[in-house]
């Protein structure tokens, strides 16, 4: 008897798609509930996997399909628990009797600036977006990230007037919007957390010299010459250069190998 | 020693005059002041409805906080975060079907009880650090003068969680005394001083302020003491605009009672930031000869 068989989910054999179901070999099915409609799914398939098992196709809710690009945030239940569940649907792992829904959007107000003109001080930021102040701290919103963050955290640091330790905080953020979803102040805490990162990387993180060092060098041209006779190269005499380059041993401690021919350092 | 220190957003803010002298004073007397991990807004105002209890959740995960840190008490400078967090502290450990309400609305968190001990720093000094020993810290005695011992509604309001028995209105005297200043009760030193009014209701916020105002000129005080950021606003920042309409007869500087602190103690202007209090303050205590740098 084959493993899907054994199971006692799979025996019915609902799959959605009709003819095509594949499944991939040894894999149980698993019922799951896509907008209170029941599929069974591969039970090792992610929710977005899943859902396009059973027949869904995305058109939008969807981007990066590797965590980051924040399209694809999805509210969960599980059987018989009050409690709600949140994930990114191309990274959650399908679990039986999961009842799901997506939220690809969700509305929050964001306020107008030109950053090039902004004040970066805290009351900048209470003045664009008084609703900061509405927070109960329910934790909600913490409750509520895919990512981890402490979302609380950084809306307490902004009425703190704390703008780096907010950037800080809020910097595995995916702008997906759960915590503006789950908000009793109606606080659009993603967007409020963007600004805090646009101050604090413009106006108040520390410059790198060396790198104001570099593009003034790349400016005066010192690096011209050298681009205009890479230009001038045939193909065979580029991959000559390419192929003889001097490269950094692989394990070489930082800092210890130096070229031979330094005249681009 | 260590102890657990809540500041409060506005002591962070706009009111770091509140805050540093205090930090600094503590510092000078061997107190660290462990400010509390990742904590949030006290609520700022104590909810009256019954069964409001969202707006307790704020205050009570604070203690929690200061609960998770290990401590049985937390100090804390600003009256109304006093106020909230006290209040809030006392529904956790009188009101048992309240408290697992929200204990089991706060399902993330620790169950609380009210363990932690809320405290005002001015019992913290009183109790703690003791006058004597806050007498004998005084490098620069505020000798001859006048100040009024202005409270508010939130130290002394309701009698649950007020800082001493209503009435009596000592501890705020016996504090400018171990700094040498001579305290001046007056009649209007519990009158609140118009609160978020200044904002709805401003003409009747303008006129509670002359009548404090006015009322510690009249018994004699040169200068006023205190301990809420909003009374600073409506007590110190309003004077230009009440001396314009005539509502009091002369300017008193405000302070709060942290900055006569860390003045008493030597620590200087630097510490005390009044810059950000009403323009008279500092001239004032310049003109009496009081040192605005440190005293070695």
């Amino acid at each position: 008897m084959s493993k899907a068989a054994e199971c006692k989910c799979a025996s019915s054999r609902q799959v959605a798609t009709g003819d095509r179901a594949i499944l991939p070999e040894g894999a149980k099915t698993i019922p799951i509930y896509v907008m209170g409609k029941k599929y069974e799914v591969p039970e090792t398939l992610t929710i977005m996997k899943a859902m396009e098992f059973a027949g869904f196709k995305f058109l939008r809710g969807c981007g990066c399909r590797g965590g980051i690009c924040g399209a694809c945030p999805t509210v969960y239940r599980k059987e018989g628990d009050y409690k709600l569940y949140f994930g990114l649907a191309c990274q959650t792992v399908v679990e039986p009797n999961m009842y799901l829904a997506q939220i690809p959007f969700y509305p929050a107000n964001r306020a107008v600036y030109d950053i090039e003109k902004i004040e970066p001080a805290a009351e900048t930021i209470h003045a664009l977006y008084p609703e900061l102040f509405r927070c109960v701290a329910c934790n909600n919103c913490t409750k509520a990230c895919p990512m981890g963050v402490e979302v609380l955290d950084y809306i307490s640091a902004l009425k703190q007037g704390d703008i780096a330790r907010a950037a800080q905080i809020s910097f595995d953020c995916i702008q997906c919007g759960l915590c503006a979803s789950r908000c009793m102040g109606e606080l659009p805490q993603y967007h409020i957390a963007q600004l805090a990162r646009r101050m604090y990387g413009k106006y108040i993180q520390p410059r790198a010299l060396h790198l104001e060092k570099r593009v003034a060098e790349i400016e005066s041209g010192k690096y011209d010459s050298m681009l205009d006779s890479l230009m001038k190269m045939s193909h065979a005499e580029l991959e000559k250069l390419y192929k003889e380059r001097e490269r950094e041993p692989d394990m070489s401690a930082p800092g210890a190998w130096m070229p031979k021919d330094t005249q681009y350092l | 020693m260590k102890v657990s220190y809540y500041p409060g957003c506005t002591l962070k803010t706009k009111a770091k005059n509140l805050e540093d002298g205090a930090v600094a004073s503590m510092a000078a007397l061997g107190v660290e002041f462990e400010e509390l991990p990742r904590w949030n807004c006290c609520g700022a105002v104590h909810s009256l409805a019954d069964d409001d209890l969202i707006h307790q959740v704020a205050p009570v995960r604070d203690l929690i906080r200061a609960m998770e840190q290990g401590s049985e008490k937390v100090v804390t400078l600003c009256s109304m975060c006093y106020n909230t967090l006290a209040r809030a502290n006392l529904l956790m450990r009188e009101d048992e079907t309240k408290r697992n309400t929200i204990n089991s609305f706060m399902n993330e968190e620790k169950d609380y009880h009210g363990e932690v001990e809320v405290v005002h720093f001015l019992n913290f000094l009183r109790d703690t650090v003791g006058w004597e020993k806050l007498r004998s810290s005084v490098k620069v005695p505020l000798k001859g003068l006048k100040v009024a011992t202005y409270y508010g509604c939130t130290l002394v309001r309701p009698r649950n969680v007020a800082i001493e028995p209503a009435g009596e209105q000592k501890i705020m005297k016996e504090f400018l005394e171990a700094l040498g200043a001579t305290a001046v009760g007056f009649p209007a030193e519990t009158l609140c001083c118009g609160s978020y009014q200044i904002l709805a209701n401003p003409d009747a916020a303008l006129d509670v302020s002359a009548t404090i105002l006015d009322g510690a000129t009249r018994a004699g005080a040169e200068a006023l003491a205190l301990s809420c950021p909003l009374c600073e606003f409506n007590l110190g920042k309003t004077q230009e605009e009440l001396l314009g309409k005539g509502k009091i007869s002369k300017e008193v500087p405000v302070y709060y009672f942290t900055q006569l602190l860390a003045l008493a103690l030597g620590l200087g202007g630097e510490v005390c930031r009044f810059d950000l209090n009403d323009k008279l303050s500092a001239e004032f205590l310049k003109g009496r000869n009081y040192p605005l740098e440190a005293v070695a």
